[in-house]
């Protein structure tokens, strides 16, 4: 390799890509769309409190949890594979941590690592098994989506004789690793906030005289977190070229020497980690886990990603695309709530939503990759 | 021919044999592959040869045969191997991917980096720039490093995964039917690098159909036929005639180049 400097270059051709760049990327359908949905519903429920502070995190919250499993399924789908037995993990991992720190009385810190563990290990069997047969991974991870969901209720049922298991938050009490998954930060600055009247407090019962929203959850810190890891991956390091070039042609990505089984291994792994994230937070917020928890969230980390302006087919999309897909997604669902509309129409305009999106997203695409 | 004979081989190929199933791609051939000359591969359709230079390049693992890299036996259990030996290759199929950039493709497998706080990050500048020189050199004006190879011609693409190849191919270079989509300039372009490269003490192999081509710049000729080799021929050792007809496997092409008036 030589090792030249940067100087010399074509300004005028510079000048011309970053126009371009600037304009059409990736994410601009996300972009368009997020901006539709704001204005639509500043229009339908702009004075329903949607938009007061409580209304804002209670919007942030949902999109947030979409945004966690969006980061792992977009990574994993621009690797060319996908996993449908994510809604079925977040289930499986919230029951271990049930399990292990309530039935067995484990400390929460231990329950909470142990399950990271099994639920990537179980991520990389899920694209060991991928990369060995050459099955798609539509079909091994739908295996997985059934056999982690019977776990899921055949192991409380066994051990407790029930389906739901309480008593985490009690268990979690005081515990360092469950108040990264289910603490909050920022509460010095919204009491500040509450004090100087720039947010509500409550007028009466026992939190008198506190902020109605006394901090941010950990989970949209975990989410914004994930957020900007998965871009700065993606598109900043050697290893996102990789992740690209797995999903665009695996085949041509090997002989130009990327360890292609790696990448999509350890993207099975990351996408389970970014389910057992979601199912600890979950766990901590409800303080119980039920073998229901979890259920289609696979598929809607897909749609807010193929929003976001992902391929479904694997070597192209964008974390940032996905985070706006699954921001579209909490906005429109509680936005929905706030503007009075017969919840049974959610998924309606999530229909719309999906159709527009990928169209506007092929015709970018085209654009940008002169694809035929 | 000069001292080169003396030379000793950077790469031998001992006896490689290919199976796939019932079919036998390879039968046991062997060439020695010297630095600082181009070895070309001659041969029919479906004689071997992607199948022999991808052994060579760690895509495909022969059943039986032995592969020394300066003096040491080599098993490449992958293509990263065969291109940490300093081997790289421009494959029949080029190897590209379609959605990416330019320079993302040129350096796929080789990414350059910097170090930011600590952490390694993609050296974006460094790859686009070194991208752009690399094509300008190979007579290509590419609109920009971040244009998607899925918008180039068929003959761009070529010449991109060449200008890769010869960028980081240190010490062998492997050329399949590099020139079969280009046109007469980019052509004679390629050609020109071949021998600038081996001037340089890179050793080439250079697969082709056009027997003027492989006059021009090879230096060793081997003609593969049905998965077996008759040996090597140097330069100045087989008159053109012989090597083509050697090529197409001997009196078919004689007759028909009665029937053509001698075009072939
Ligand atoms: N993966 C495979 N499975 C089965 N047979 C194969 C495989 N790859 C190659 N072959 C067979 O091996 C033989 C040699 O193929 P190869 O691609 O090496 O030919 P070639 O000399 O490069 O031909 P061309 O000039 O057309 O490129 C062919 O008969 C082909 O059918
Ligand atoms: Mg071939």
């Amino acid at each position: 390799m030589s090792n030249e400097t940067t100087t010399g270059i074509d300004e005028r051709v510079n000048e011309m890509s970053s126009f371009r760049n600037a304009l059409i990327r990736p994410e601009l359908g996300g972009i368009i769309g997020t901006i539709a949905v704001f204005a639509v519903f500043i229009f339908l429920a702009g004075d329903s409190g949607m938009f007061s502070v409580q209304g804002v995190m209670n919007w942030s919250v949902v999109s947030a949890q979409f945004m966690i499993i969006a980061v792992g399924a977009c990574l994993l789908m621009i690797a060319g594979e996908f996993d449908l037995s994510v809604g079925s993990m977040i289930g499986f991992a919230g029951m271990l941590i049930a399990i292990f720190g309530v039935t067995f009385g484990w400390p929460m810190w231990m329950a909470i690592i142990l399950t990271f563990v099994i639920c990537m290990t179980i991520g990389a069997l899920n694209g060991l098994i991928c990369i060995r047969t050459g099955l798609p991974s539509f079909i091994v991870t739908l295996a997985f989506l059934f056999i982690l969901r019977g776990f899921t209720i055949f192991l409380p049922q066994t051990i407790e004789r029930k389906t739901i298991i309480g008593g985490i938050r009690e268990a979690a009490e005081g515990d360092w690793l469950g108040i990264i998954f289910g603490g909050k930060i920022l509460q010095g600055l919204f009491i500040y906030l509450g004090d100087l009247g720039v947010i509500a407090v409550f007028s009466r019962g026992t939190r008198a005289g506190q902020p109605v929203v006394d901090g941010i959850p950990m989970l949209i810190v975990w989410a914004l977190g994930l957020v900007i890891f998965g871009h700065i991956l993606l598109t900043k390091t050697r290893f996102g070229n990789w992740v690209f070039a797995s999903g665009g042609d695996a085949e041509a990505a090997r002989n130009s020497g990327v360890p292609v089984s790696k990448v999509k291994i350890l993207m099975f792994m990351f996408t389970a980690f970014c389910a057992t994230v979601f199912a600890t937070c979950q766990v901590m917020e409800f303080g119980s886990a039920g073998a229901d928890r979890g259920l289609l969230k696979e598929f809607e980390a897909i749609i807010a990603v193929v929003i976001g302006g992902a391929l479904l087919t694997g070597g192209y999309g964008s974390v940032i695309g996905a985070a706006l897909g699954a921001l579209i997604f909490g906005v429109v669902q509680q936005g929905l709530f706030f503007a009075g509309v017969e919840s049974s129409l959610f998924r309606v305009f999530l229909g719309v939503i999906l159709l527009g999106a990928v169209i506007l997203n092929t015709y970018i695409r085209r654009l940008i990759t002169g694809e035929r | 021919m000069n001292a080169q004979t003396e030379k000793k081989p950077i790469i031998e190929m001992r006896n490689i044999r290919k199976t796939y199933g019932p079919v036998i791609a390879l039968a046991g051939v062997s060439i020695k592959i010297y630095p600082g000359e181009c070895h070309c591969l001659l041969g029919d359709n479906g004689a071997g040869k992607s199948t022999f230079i991808k052994t060579m390049s760690g895509v495909v693992k022969p059943t039986e045969g032995d592969i020394i890299v300066d003096g040491n036996v080599q098993n490449f259990e992958n293509p990263r191997d065969a291109m940490e030996a300093g081997i790289s290759t421009v494959h029949q199929h080029l190897a590209m991917i379609p959605l990416m950039s330019v320079s993302r493709n040129f350096f796929l497998g080789n990414e350059p980096t910097k170090k930011i706080a600590g952490i390694q990050f993609y050296d974006r500048e460094k790859a686009d720039h070194e991208t752009m020189e690399a094509m300008r050199k190979m007579g290509i004006n590419l609109r920009g490093p971040d244009q998607a190879v899925g918008t180039l011609s068929g003959g761009e693409r070529q010449t991109v995964a060449i200008s890769r190849a010869v960028h980081f191919g240190a010490k062998v270079l492997i050329l399949d039917e590099p020139t079969s989509a280009l046109g007469v300039r980019q052509t004679s372009n390629v050609l020109a690098t071949i021998d600038k490269v081996r001037k340089e003490g890179v050793a080439v192999v250079f697969i082709t159909h056009n027997v003027r081509h492989a006059l021009a710049v090879g230096d060793r000729f081997t003609v593969l036929n049905r998965g077996t080799t008759h040996g090597t021929a140097e330069r100045g050792g087989i008159t053109p005639e012989a090597l083509q007809d050697l090529m197409a496997g001997g009196q078919e092409l004689a007759s028909l180049e009665g029937s053509l008036g001698g075009t072939v």
